[in-house]
């Protein structure tokens, strides 16, 4: 944990608690922020520097199956980029999708000291838990994918919703993950059982179901509710990446009547069509998108900005990845789950002379700049879907440095910035406040982690401290120190010490006898027994469970206060 | 027959990399045996039957009894000198275990290989080329209507391949299991497997790879001259036949083996084959399968993975991983007496590999942990006698398909896990060298 410390002299940014560069000691104890230290504790001076709660990372894909495939798939982004070992450190390689270790020390590195890794298959928690355990310094915890699954469409085929909702508490008890994930509901089941089909909107037929995308995300965000998760269903919604796929987008955030919902990697979302015979090429719609959060607190998102240059498209969309194999490289996994899911994995490289790819860049900056609730629409690049979690610092630029931003948008195809807003809202600079938000106290709001994204007392002592700089870019890429804990992992920008971080996740209650329910169809379709299905202790040498409030489910949360 | 009896429900079987999670055990606590593995196949029952505690030695130094203790300072000590050390083996052995090998070949410098690189290491090879179609094999069981074994004898090899996941089962949407299915054979000889196939095509030895490549080009509408009967033994007529079956059906896979890998082309016979499943779901859902040996090498591939970038054959003397098949695989690698030092966990490369390469693993120091004597283990300079995974060990173990599972040990040993000694010895080896050891010309703020 550390011993005693006391920051002094730094600008301290703390949205949650109102604190907004105000120069202020911030202790630490114990791994914990406290009130006071004794006189002769540890003392940084922050003189010249920014004092942030530790960055948490809403939307990553940093462990597990899929993962682990997209590192295989690609050594040849690992040779060049590699992560020697030090004394006490391990080492490991990177490319856009870092080996384990890599991938804690990297985030770390940034300011970072949480991520959720946002797609698990149920089969899959096991392999996640095991690569969190060696992906040192993070807080962790996944979402785990129940929007392609078999049983729970056949209950909720038959009406059984309160047998729907034992059994998604079931599946989130089971296999320790954080929160229920949608991705392209029915998309699988097309393509696993369709002959590589997808759905187009939410009212087509899922396969041999008698059963609609529209059907499928109404209950699940009802059944999120009632659970009280401390975050919603996170949804990715149906037609990711299709022009025109705006329409289906606010379909999906209507169908939560005022309840709470999260949309991943919404600049993915929010493609209009274009006009006349050019009607294949996307235009931005994000205005629509921005209009319609602004006036809905029940609905929140992260961005899913698109970074130029190399990335990795992995999902569990995997009609999608298929389609985008046409203009990847010429490598294609797909990988199914059985009754789960599905899965794509395509290398990919967004180009600034490519009209798709500069609308993509544009719309995800078109959103974060006409937001007007930046708790509600925080960063992500959806790792390392639009770009690696390395281009986070340039991302933040982007935003805090409106002459850098009309640089870039210069050289990007001018086509695209004519069929987005970008050129629109060239005045808007975030401020740290807003930076603070966005990467810390938002993010930890959405996940209802109230011991972080914030610097009050007895919040976790993850902290992050950065030297002012002109340059947002250089400042946010190699923070000075990082606290992790209430231990000092980064110091001078070196990495210090090694550190478990702990994994987080929920246990709902449910009803046992939804086993009954459960178990038979694993004795039909499964190929592993029921019994050897969920996973046991051992497999979180650390961790913390979330609260659910099934209670106050029904409440929406209301912008700017806290869950 | 002991009065001390009990059921274990659910356990585990890790003799192939089908981990077959559905033995109900009987076991006899009294004589440390198992008496009746219940589900098991052929092969099953005898791992589990056959398995009992032999009295050896803890562990052997030089040939003579030691303790673990002993044989942990020993094995620290050969591992802190050497200058290029080799840790191979690991596919019969826990993934805990797997992460603990890997953390020491990165203390120290070595290399990791695993017996993927004897194996479907040139699958891995060609994954890395082309990407793969893949499923789990539940998919399979409930949907494939077109069942394709390449180069493999399951009956024999993976008994119940056939019969729990691909062949006779019954699912979801196959509602009469084996009647559902079309099942196809292609091998240069008949097998115990040929039976269970409507259709075996033969092929001439060494020709694997152009029957796939025709296969890709009638796939993609190209014209294909018959004369590639003389070259494979396989008509056009055949191979069209076989082509109009994969187009139309709704979920098909190919299951391939050794005999494709091993095979003359090795990676370019995975690869096409692999590409040939990429190509054909431009028609209708396809995936491939390399059908794996030994328990956990699946996990092995994934331990090595997640914590180097790369699958197997890895060095890390540079200070980072580094991956060359040919350089840093083991046969390579002691073939050209590079290795100063091995240790070998849970497998027996002095029974099975070239006989250049084990008369080097007789110049150096060894050390082995296996349950077993084995050839390897007779030429150890270090031995150490480990429980075995699976029966006697807890752990998680990846079935072939990436399928992670949680294993339910039968009875204790008295021997400790292999995790447990490779612990012992990272630790041991992490004392002798004061932390990681980091290569010359290191930079010096890296070492504080």
């Amino acid at each position: 944990m550390g011993s005693p410390l006391r920051i002094v002299n730094g600008r301290v940014y703390d949205p949650a608690n109102g604190v907004n560069g105000a120069v202020q000691d911030v202790c630490v104890r114990d791994g914990k922020i406290v009130a006071d230290v004794p006189p002769d504790a540890k003392r940084i001076d922050a003189a010249g520097m920014v004092v942030m709660p530790g960055g948490i990372d809403i939307h990553c894909h940093i462990a597990g199956p899929k993962v682990n495939l997209a590192r295989k798939v690609q050594p040849e982004t690992h040779r060049d980029d590699v992560q020697l070992r030090t004394r006490l450190t391990r080492s490991g390689t990177g490319g856009t999708v870092p080996s384990t270790f890599a991938t804690g020390y990297r985030y770390a590195a940034l300011g970072y000291t949480t991520a959720m890794e946002a797609a698990v298959t149920p089969l899959g928690a096991r392999h996640t838990l095991e690569e969190f355990q060696d992906t040192p310094v993070l807080d962790k915890g996944f979402f785990v994918l129940v929007g392609n699954n078999l049983l729970l469409y056949r209950l909720l085929q038959e009406g059984r919703r309160e047998e729907l909702r034992q059994a998604l508490a079931w599946w989130l008890k089971v296999t320790k993950a954080y929160a229920p994930k949608l991705v392209n509901p029915g998309g699988d089941e097309m393509w696993k059982g369709g002959r590589n089909a997808n759905i187009t909107s939410l009212d087509d037929k899922i396969g041999s179901f008698d059963l609609t995308p529209r059907r499928v995300i109404a209950a699940f965000i009802e059944a999120g509710n009632e659970l009280g998760l401390p975050h919603p269903v996170h949804i990715h919604c149906n037609n990711l990446g299709h022009s025109g796929n705006v329409e289906t987008t606010l379909e999906t955030m209507r169908l939560a009547e005022g309840r709470r919902a999260h949309i991943a990697h919404i600049q993915f979302h929010s493609y209009g069509a274009a006009a006349g015979k050019s009607q294949s090429n996307p235009t931005s719609r994000a205005r629509d998108i921005i209009e319609y959060i602004n006036t809905h607190p029940n609905i929140s998102a992260d961005v899913g900005a698109v970074m130029f240059g190399p990335a990795t498209i992995m999902t569990g969309d995997a009609p999608l990845a298929y389609m985008l194999r046409r203009f990847g490289s010429n490598k294609w996994v797909n990988a199914d789950t059985e009754n789960e899911s599905g899965c794509g994995i395509v290398p990919f490289k967004y180009q600034d002379r490519v009209y798709t790819n500069a609308l993509q860049w544009a719309i995800g900056l078109e959103l974060l700049l006409l937001s007007e609730d930046p708790w509600r629409m925080v960063f992500s690049t959806d790792h390392p879907n639009g770009g690696s979690f390395m281009s986070y610092p340039r991302l933040i630029r982007l935003l805090m440095d409106r002459g850098y931003r009309k640089e870039q948008m210069a050289h990007v195809n001018q086509k695209a910035l004519d069929h987005s807003a970008l050129r629109d809202c060239q005045e808007r600079e975030y401020s740290l406040s807003e930076i603070a938000i966005i990467t810390r106290a938002g993010p930890a709001r959405l996940l209802g982690l109230t011991d972080k994204g914030h610097l009050g007392v007895g919040a976790d002592a993850d902290l992050t401290i950065y030297e002012e700089d002109e340059d947002k870019e250089k400042m946010f890429s190699a923070p000075r120190y990082v606290i992790k804990d209430g231990e000092l992992i980064i110091e001078d920008h070196e990495l210090r010490a090694d550190h478990q971080g702990r994994l987080l996740h929920v246990a709902p209650d449910y009803d046992p006898q939804i086993e009954q329910v459960i178990e038979p169809f694993f004795e039909d379709f499964y190929t592993i027994r029921f019994a050897n299905y969920p996973v046991d202790d051992r497999y979180v040498p650390k961790g913390q469970i979330i609260p659910t409030t099934p209670s106050a489910a029904a409440a929406p949360a209301t912008a700017g206060t806290r869950p | 027959m002991g009065e001390n009896l009990k059921v274990v429900r659910d356990a585990t079987c890790t003799f192939c990399g089908c981990v077959c999670d559905d033995m109900h055990l009987t076991v006899d606590l009294d004589h440390k045996r198992i008496t009746k593995a219940e589900n098991a196949c052929i092969l099953g029952k005898a791992w589990f039957r056959e398995h009992g505690i032999e009295e050896r030695p803890l562990a052997l130094i030089g040939g003579r009894p030691a303790t673990t203790e002993a044989a942990v300072e020993a094995a620290a000590q050969i591992l802190a000198r050497a200058r290029f050390p080799l840790i191979y083996g690991l596919s019969d052995t826990t993934c805990e275990a797997q992460r603990v090998a890997v953390a020491i070949a990165d203390m120290i410098g070595g290399t990791v290989d695993t017996t993927t690189s004897v194996c479907h290491g040139p699958s891995g090879i060609a994954f890395e080329g082309v990407g793969e179609s893949t499923a789990s094999l539940g998919e399979i069981k409930n949907r494939a209507d077109l069942v394709v074994f390449w180069g493999g004898n399951p009956a024999e090899a993976h008994p119940r391949l056939f019969s729990r996941y691909s062949v006779t089962p019954k699912g979801m949407f196959i509602p009469n299991g084996r009647k559902d299915r079309t099942v196809v054979l292609v091998d240069v000889r008949r097998t115990p497997s040929t039976p269970a196939a409507d259709i075996f095509i033969q092929v001439k030895p060494r020709s694997d790879f152009e029957v796939l490549w025709a296969l890709r080009a009638l796939v993609k509408g190209r014209r294909v001259d018959p004369s590639i009967e003389r070259r494979t033994g396989v008509s056009l007529t055949v191979l069209e036949d076989l082509v109009a079956r994969m187009k139309s059906c709704r979920f098909g896979v190919f299951l391939f083996g050794m005999g494709l890998t091993m095979n003359r082309g090795r990676h370019f016979n995975s690869g096409a084959l692999l590409a040939l499943a990429t190509d054909l779901n431009e028609f209708t859902h396809w995936v491939a399968k390399p059908v794996r040996g030994h328990g956990n090498v699946t996990g092995a591939d994934n331990v090595v993975s997640w914590q180097t970038g790369f699958p197997f054959g890895v060095n890390f003397s540079r200070g980072y991983p580094r991956f060359n098949p040919g350089e840093f695989t083991s046969v390579d690698l002691l073939t050209r007496r590079e290795a100063d030092a091995a240790l070998i966990i849970a497998s027996d490369p002095a029974d099975n590999f070239p006989k250049a390469a084990i008369e080097h693993l007789r110049r150096i120091p060894v050390i082995t942990l296996d349950p077993k004597a084995t050839p390897t283990t007779q030429l150890a300079q270090v031995a150490f006698t480990t429980a075995t995974y699976g029966i006697n060990v807890p752990g998680t173990v990846y079935r072939m398909d990436d399928v992670p599972i949680t294993l339910r040990p039968a009875f204790e040993s008295p021997y400790p896990s292999d995790e447990h000694v490779l612990t012992a010895i990272r630790d041991r080896v992490r004392a002798l060298l004061g932390g990681n050891r980091l290569p010359a010309g290191a930079p010096v703020a890296a070492a504080s």
